[in-house]
């Protein structure tokens, strides 16, 4: 059995554990999938500084920390203990079109050309850590989700708005992968 | 403690993100250059799963296990989700991650990704700062 969770596991697998997330927050306690708004908690709890939208009561919201705080507890349970490799085997013209821009190394789940401690303080750095975390939370927010909280329980239940963003999320994401990093690659 | 079961939850999807490699910045980018059906299948598979439960739990009015009425509210409409979407997208491809991912990666020991969660935080806040001079 743990040689068989060891491996990495079939999309169907997921997609499906995934999927029961949602009945099972609802059945503990009417809870509503999501995980960005544990940052609004977080600016809630930290830094309201008196603006309206940190301004709630964010101890009946509490439940969401304690969810972000196993996702990140299950990352680490599951890289130490439940993975007998850390090589991840990816469609052969992404390999292609990534090295290209230089991105060589496919040996860990992160291409480490990129995420390591070495590049925080270069241009590369400050674009994809700093520049891309901020257009995450800032988006996320903005657009009320993100894609656990619009494209898995908003569309799940028929919600339009979760459709749209759903779709921007998707127009951003093609934009940006097939026009701006390739340029932005070729100057950092 | 009644918060502890979440806990639990979450320790589950965090374990489901790095064993589907969903954390991976590699699978983000096959998937925003259509290479690879993995993560469509995934997410398709997540919503469809979902949906079944939903309608599973209407039809039979199941209720939540301290005994309430299970209630979905709808979400508001507006400009956000197109302005808020596109934003969100490019950050999604530039760093290959969403919200979720970002904990699990941290957790896998990718520590740099703490720089990339702070700086998230800092837009969240940027947001709640400027929300009522941006379009909705």
């Amino acid at each position: 059995m743990l040689e068989l969770i060891k491996q990495p596991w079939h999309w169907a697998v997921a997609g499906t554990l995934i999927g029961l997330i949602v009945p099972i927050l609802l059945l503990l306690g009417n809870k509503k999938l999501g995980v960005s708004s544990s940052m609004r908690h977080l600016c809630a709890i930290f830094i309201p500084r008196k603006i309206p939208f940190f301004n709630y009561d964010w101890k009946k919201e509490i439940w969401n920390l304690f969810f972000v705080f196993g996702i990140f507890l299950g990352g680490f349970i599951a890289a130490k203990f439940l993975t007998n490799t850390n090589q991840i085997v990816i469609a052969e013209s992404t390999k292609e079109i990534l090295a290209g821009y230089g991105i060589t190394d496919f040996s860990q789940i992160m291409p480490t050309q990129i995420f390591s401690l070495e590049n925080i303080f270069t241009l590369r750095g400050f674009f994809f850590f700093v520049v891309g975390g901020f257009l995450v939370g800032f988006g996320s927010r903005y657009a009320g989700g993100c894609t656990s909280g619009h494209s898995i329980m908003g569309i799940s239940t028929f919600q339009l708005p979760s459709l749209i963003a759903t779709c921007c999320f998707m127009i951003g994401g093609f934009f940006t992968a097939n026009v701006i990093l390739p340029i932005i690659f070729k100057f950092i | 403690m009644k918060n502890l079961k979440y806990l639990i939850v979450g320790i589950l999807f965090g374990i489901i993100f790095v064993k589907a490699e969903i954390l991976s910045w590699f699978r983000i980018h096959e998937m925003f250059r259509l290479q690879s059906f993995f993560m469509y299948g995934i997410i398709g598979t997540a919503i469809i799963v979902s949906m079944l439960s939903i309608f599973i739990i209407k039809k039979f009015n199941i209720k939540t296990f301290s005994g309430e009425d299970i209630v979905i509210e709808d979400k508001e409409s507006n400009k956000g989700q197109i302005y808020g979407g596109l934003i969100f997208g490019i950050g999604w491809a530039i760093t290959g991650s969403c919200p979720g991912p970002l904990y699990a990666q941290i957790g896998a020991g990718f520590l740099v990704v703490g720089v990339v969660y702070l700086s998230a935080v800092f837009g969240t806040w940027c947001y709640g700062y400027v929300k009522n001079k941006l379009p909705h």
